[in-house]
């Protein structure tokens, strides 16, 4: 079974034709691999499909904007992989 | 239709809150300065006013879904196929099914059909945020009840 990074890398690969071997668990999906907030939908689609969850960008959007929350904790995919195993795991609670 | 204000479709006909669809109808107009120029001597409904007509059952269904919390802004467009010409005058049956409702953002599938002929269809990508303001929000409300939009199912769906 892949990883939830494997499967996230591959989401972002595939929607944003970014080389596979560029995308590391450090990466930040904003300032490294430069994916907008329109094809960052797309990777919301699919990564909400593929671990049927619904990630909160309503909810971490406004904590960076309010000054809560740093966009690392968020969009860097080591993180974002955290906050996926976390959603996944809520739901299965 | 009311093409020049934008309005693409003149009623909705059903909304399924739990199935998550929705239908409209819209009427194409027989005269339209769009069909001066688009062609002229060959009047045709031009694809991308079809895809907005997708566009516009899709919003209402997100409005819908999403208890007049959030409105739609159509971001972006995937796999649409223009299949047959639309011509003045023409009745359109439109439907749109939500594929999922994400945080901040929805997708969805829609179609157009004349005569039970599919016409055109695709997916669609809507950002969702609140209401910019009162006035923007009072126009969309004034736009369901001309719409027939189902209040009522918001309160029971």
């Amino acid at each position: 079974m892949p990883s939830t990074f494997d499967t996230v890398a591959k989401i972002i690969s595939e929607t944003c034709d970014i080389p596979r071997e560029t995308i590391k668990p450090e990466s930040h999906a904003i300032n490294d691999l430069g994916i907008d907030s329109l094809d960052f939908l797309d990777i919301a689609f699919a990564i909400d499909k593929a671990f049927g969850i619904k990630m909160p960008l309503e909810q971490w959007t406004q904590e960076v904007n309010d000054g809560k929350a740093t966009t690392e904790q968020y969009f860097q995919l080591n993180n974002l992989c955290t906050r996926i195993d976390e959603l996944v795991a809520a739901k299965g609670a | 239709m009311r093409i020049e204000y934008f309005q693409l479709i003149d009623r909705i006909v059903d909304l399924d809150l739990a199935g998550q669809t929705i239908r409209t109808e819209a009427r194409v107009p027989t005269a339209s300065t769009i069909f001066e120029g688009h062609f002229p001597g060959y009047p045709l409904m031009p694809g991308v006013l079809l895809i907005e007509a997708m566009a516009q059952t899709s919003g209402w269904l997100v409005i819908g879904v999403t208890r007049f919390t959030r409105m739609p802004f159509f971001a972006a467009l995937k796999e649409a196929k223009l299949r047959s010409f639309v011509t003045p005058g023409q009745t359109l049956a439109l439907s749109a099914k939500l594929l999922h409702e994400g945080s901040g953002y929805a997708v969805t599938k829609a179609d157009i059909r004349c005569d039970n002929k599919l016409i055109c269809n695709a997916e669609l990508t809507f950002r969702l945020v609140e209401f910019p303001n009162a006035e923007f929000r009072a126009s969309m409300e004034k736009m369901a009840a001309i719409l027939e939009f189902p209040m009522g199912a918001l309160a029971h769906g």
